[in-house]
């Protein structure tokens, strides 16, 4: 073995060791960021091995140079834009579109071996060899198309770019699915037996395989997609591996394919989905308005603010149910004053976050921490639901399904089984909301319907700065 | 490096990312998800071998760039969104007066 050999070795293992070791540590929340930066720091270590390897073997040519650097510049420095420009609470849509890209880049790599294939990819050219090569373009092609598609699909739900379209939820979708499927296995073998052409068939029609699984499915599980989506781009970075021979590639590839599989698991199962019904169930709106359209609302209690600062003046103990409305309303600054006013006076201010909070888990804790929200208010789900039946007053803002007691009651809704806030237990309950509309799930919510529940009709944010006003003129806050 | 070599660490690689997550708090669901997904853009070093071994073919350089580009965008946006969805839950004791 010669020294540049022996080098890249050393770099790749160290590397691999040390993406495995971020991974690890992006699961706990003391070392998240830390690890964060390890992972950066031993992806950048990679390219060092990559470039000095070569740099130590056949050298790397003048123009060579020139496309890794307007390629490197141009693709950095958007990204690092981007980053620092999106809103948190685009945070799901801006995963979806750097997940989609890293999925496009597996595909030109796999197309474009398969276009040229490069010299010395092939010294040993027989049968197995070129077989493992195009299967692993396939592979890669495939993967990495659908990961493109579905992703800027589901950028595009989550922006509200592209509706769910009505036609995507007949039966139909299947089979049009299925023939995609089906015409991208045709294009795979015409590939194996050696003809080059059909690479193009397999773009296009894994494209389509991509669009036509994303876009029937509802927002709601849109993060479970993503996540999904996520896993496949290390699949498809893993195929990559195999096209190019590197193992670096491999063994990063399948940890996040991996990862992401299992995460996309924890997510289903917060959400109380499985993932078969996820991909194939269609929206669950769309499911349920014919079975739990089940009766109007007929005990709708509504009040003014006036009479909600009333009420939260005089509590002890407050929680907030804070739920995707509020993120789209922005006001999750506003409610940082409401809830500074009542700590002022010796209330107690917790935050209930649900798992699926937001328009992603743990989406919620990231809006409430931009907001300077302390870390210790906030308490999940199974923390804080014994804590109900001893509250005086819940603020419901934006939530809607998370806080339906008809998951815990009706064994024929729809999101029976679903875990839930307890909020009814509480003594008074406040729903801020725009309007009666249902949730996200499009059912009814039971909990308008209970006596000790008022609604608070209007903007969060609106409402939110008219609480403070009403605060202030109790004279809850004022030293 | 052998096929069959290859599968092993294609197969010993998915059982360390199965076994990387075992628990993890719904809060870093978010950020873990960008933060797999930044290293996702590992085929960046598919790219530069491509654009490596281009030899002076203009289009195998051309869409190597490209790709190059879309996994840096993928690598670095990904690392910097999921730094700055960290830095918030690091800065609680700043703001406890």
């Amino acid at each position: 073995m010669n020294l540049p050999v022996i080098i890249k070795f050393v770099i790749d293992l160290l590397a691999v060791l040390l993406l495995a070791l971020g991974i690890k540590g992006l699961s706990k929340v003391k070392s998240a960021r830390d690890a964060n930066r390890l992972a950066a720091f031993a992806m950048s270590l990679s390219v060092v091995g990559l470039l000095s390897y070569y740099l130590g073997t056949s050298g790397i040519a003048i123009q060579s140079w020139i496309w890794i650097i307007i390629g490197s510049i141009i693709g950095s420095l958007f990204g690092a834009i981007l980053a620092k420009k999106v809103p948190m609470t685009s945070m799901p849509e801006t995963v979806a579109l750097f997940n989609g890209c890293g999925g496009m880049s597996s595909l030109l790599v796999a197309l474009g071996v398969a276009i040229f294939p490069i010299s010395g990819g092939q010294e040993n050219f027989d049968f197995f060899k070129s077989l493992i090569n195009e299967v692993s373009i396939s592979v890669s092609i495939f993967v990495g198309a659908i990961t493109f598609t579905g992703s800027i699909v589901a950028m595009a739900k989550l922006q509200g770019w592209l509706s769910t379209p009505g036609w995507t939820q007949s039966k139909v979708r299947h089979f049009v699915n299925i023939v995609f499927a089906v015409a991208s296995l045709i294009a795979f073998f015409d590939l194996i037996n050696g003809n080059t052409s059909s690479i193009w068939l397999l773009v296009i029609v894994s494209s389509l395989l991509g669009i036509g699984v994303t876009l029937p499915i509802g927002g709601a599980d849109m993060p479970v997609v993503i996540s999904l989506l996520n896993s496949y781009s290390g699949i498809a970075a893993a195929a990559a591996g195999f096209v190019v021979d590197s193992q670096l590639l491999i063994v990063a590839g399948a940890m996040v394919g991996a990862a992401g599989l299992i995460l996309t698991q924890v997510m289903c199962k917060g959400m109380n989905r499985s993932l078969v019904s996820v991909l194939f169930g269609g929206s669950l709106s769309a499911q349920s308005t014919a079975s739990s359209g089940s009766g109007e609302y007929t005990n709708i209690t509504s009040c003014s603010v006036e009479e909600c600062a009333l009420t939260l003046e005089a509590a002890n103990k407050v929680i907030i149910v804070p739920g995707y409305g509020l993120a789209v309303a922005q006001a999750q600054h506003t409610l940082r004053e409401v809830t500074k006013k009542l700590e002022q006076n010796g209330i107690e201010v917790v935050y209930a976050i649900h798992p699926v909070a937001g328009r992603m888990p743990g989406h919620m804790n990231v809006l409430l921490a931009e907001a300077d929200v302390p870390y210790e208010q906030l308490k999940e789900m199974d923390v804080v639901n014994p804590d109900f039946p001893a509250t005086d007053v819940v603020l419901v803002l934006g939530a809607n399904d998370v806080v339906n007691p008809q998951a815990k009651n009706d064994s024929s809704s729809p999101l029976y089984g679903m875990p839930v806030l307890d909020v009814q237990e509480a003594r008074t309950v406040f729903v801020i909301k725009r309007g009666m509309s249902a949730g996200y799930s499009g059912i009814k919510n039971d909990l308008f319907d209970l006596p000790n529940t008022s609604m608070v009709f209007g903007d969060a944010k609106k409402v939110l700065n008219d609480l403070i006003g009403e605060l202030k003129d109790l004279g809850v806050g004022e030293k | 490096m052998s096929f069959i070599s290859l599968l092993w660490v294609l197969l010993l690689g998915s059982l360390l990312g199965l076994e990387l997550i075992g628990k993890v708090p719904p809060t870093l669901h978010t950020p873990l998800m960008s933060g797999a997904n930044a290293i996702s853009g590992i085929t960046m070093l598919a790219a530069l071998t491509l654009i490596v071994k281009a030899e002076g073919n203009v289009p195998l350089l051309i869409i190597g760039s490209v790709s190059l580009g879309f996994a840096l965008f993928n690598v670095v946006g990904g690392f910097f969104v999921t730094d700055r969805m960290l830095a918030m839950f690091s800065r609680k004791p700043s703001n406890k007066k």
